[in-house]
């Protein structure tokens, strides 16, 4: 690990300037990500602003039925939070299929939306990494790519975003807030992360100097048809292959009046379309219905071999998340047996 | 107590931890892991290293009561927190509930993750949402065991939960 000069903020302005006078400066909340990375030597920030102690933990609601995350809540402390288990239970299902308990207990909510992807060739420094260090090359296409993208991926990049909660953030259309050296601004969800293009080394949309402060989350009707379903290579403590989010609201009759489709382990960023989403309202909630959403929503997939199988994984993934929203039997976290 | 080189001209910072009860005043590289604060110069060496990655759970310790994985932790950045190791549990002469249970129910083989699983099933049952045996598996799913022994781990777990839920029902009864 390189060595690294270290200070605690006390307040968001003095992280902000912190952050935005030291290109090498990074924020450290709970650690799980960045030192893992600063370990490998994947990331090597020359000094550390540890934002622990600003006052960013809590769950605040919010007049309009919503609620405000702070940035340092704890993947834990949101998961079991009764107002969130309530109005987003989707949101708590997601966070809890992700990591481990010691691992949510420690991971906030802002270092979640900011982790990086658990590409392999990202994770060695010793192969080229167009993320890690641009213009070296992708040594995932061609190589092994069982994990990587099947939508939205470059010529530069095929890496995945890795989190579970971003996908049910991305599904509820929350708001990001940040505060940076010119002030605060909100960022929706869906326009937080990006896809790679030929800047994979860029996560997300937020300018140098930045920091995430919270989540925004509006009121919403999906408490009750909503599933976050979760595919990996054993059934808990392991990155999604292909997950779904998956929320609904539906009338009397059956018709479909509002969905959400947002898709984890498939793109670099949580894959939404909202323009398909649209095109299903007044649609019966059926298993036909279902099953044209999922192939309008996979209709510009592309395996790069070796995860040519996440294709049909995620149609019949999208289909069976469909199904448990509009049944209002959503995946159970841990009892993982698929209804 | 100086725990840096003092020969060294690297930056240190001044932390303070209290340590299975006991107050430390440390002056730290920023770079030092609570893990490696605790197996080299506090000499706590229950707690074990096994990725170092946050992947296998051995290191699991208590923050504040809350389970974390060690490993992945700056010791400068829990200034003021309380931590409590698997020393800080029990001792032979006066077990924990849980290192009783874990020895009872023969919930380990070679032992290295052994530590991790006992703080971590004690963190557990501090949540207290664990209320059966799938909740149980899925909430210590961050412990792995080469061994195999999860079977007699989620024994010992079950067995302390109950007596935990016996306890709470009394106390609500009188």
């Amino acid at each position: 690990m390189r060595q690294f000069s270290y200070s605690r903020a006390e307040t968001v302005s003095d992280a902000v300037a912190a952050l935005a006078s030291n290109p090498e400066a990074q924020l450290l909340a709970g650690g799980t990500n960045l030192v893992d990375l600063m370990k490998y030597n994947v990331t090597r920030p020359g000094a550390i602003v540890d934002i622990n102690r600003l006052p960013l933990k809590e769950i605040e609601d919010l007049p309009n039925g919503g609620l405000r995350i702070g940035a340092l809540a704890s993947n834990s402390a949101v998961a079991y939070d009764p107002r969130v288990q309530e109005r987003y239970p989707l949101l708590s299902s997601a966070v809890l299929a992700g990591a481990s308990a010691q691992l949510r207990n420690a991971a906030t909510t802002g270092g979640n939306i900011l982790q990086r992807t658990r590409c392999y060739y990202f994770y060695d420094p010793s192969t080229p990494c167009n993320k890690r260090e641009p213009g070296s090359g992708c040594g995932a296409i061609g190589g092994v790519n069982r994990i990587q993208a099947i939508l939205g991926a470059s010529d530069k990049c095929i890496a995945v975003h890795p989190s579970d909660m971003c996908v049910a953030l991305a599904a509820l259309d929350a708001v990001v807030e940040v505060e940076g050296p010119d002030g605060k601004r909100d960022i929706p969800f869906t326009e937080f992360h990006r896809l790679p293009g030929d800047r994979p080394e860029s996560d997300n949309t937020m300018a140098r100097g930045e920091m995430v402060t919270a989540i925004r989350l509006e009121g919403n009707h999906f408490a009750s048809h909503y599933t976050y379903l979760k595919l990996r290579d054993r059934l808990s403590y392991a990155f999604a292959l292909v997950s779904v989010a998956a929320a609904m609201e539906v009338s009397s009759d059956g018709a479909i009046v509002d969905l959400r489709v947002a898709l984890g382990g498939v793109a670099h960023k949580p894959w939404r379309d909202k323009l398909a989403e649209a095109e299903f309202a007044g649609q019966p909630a059926n298993e036909e219905t279902f099953r044209q959403v999922a192939r309008r929503l996979l209709a510009g997939a592309k395996g790069q071999g070796e995860n040519d199988f996440k294709i049909p994984l995620a149609e019949r993934s999208i289909i069976r998340a469909l199904k448990q929203a509009a049944s209002g039997r959503p995946q159970d976290q841990s009892v993982k047996a698929i209804q | 107590m100086d725990l840096s080189s003092q020969t060294s001209s690297l930056p240190t910072c001044s932390v303070s931890l209290s340590i299975n009860g006991q107050k430390h005043d440390l002056e730290l590289h920023p770079w030092v892991s609570l893990l490696d604060l605790l197996r080299g110069p506090l000499e706590l060496t229950g707690t074990k290293k096994g990725c170092d990655h946050g992947q296998c759970g051995a290191c699991t310790v208590l923050v504040d009561g809350q389970r974390v994985n060690s490993c992945l932790k700056l010791a400068v950045s829990l200034d003021g927190s309380e931590i409590t190791t698997i020393e800080g549990l029990g001792s032979p002469e006066n077990m924990h509930p849980m290192q009783k249970a874990f020895l009872e129910h023969d919930a380990y083989q070679c032992g290295y993750c052994t530590p991790g699983q006992i703080c971590s099933a004690v963190g557990l049952v501090g949540e207290g949402h664990a209320h059966n045996r799938a909740e149980i598996r899925e909430l210590m799913s961050g412990n792995l065991c080469r061994c195999g022994a999860y079977t007699n781990i989620a024994d010992a777990i079950e067995e302390v939960m109950g007596a935990e839920a016996a306890k709470s029902n009394k106390e609500a009864a009188e």
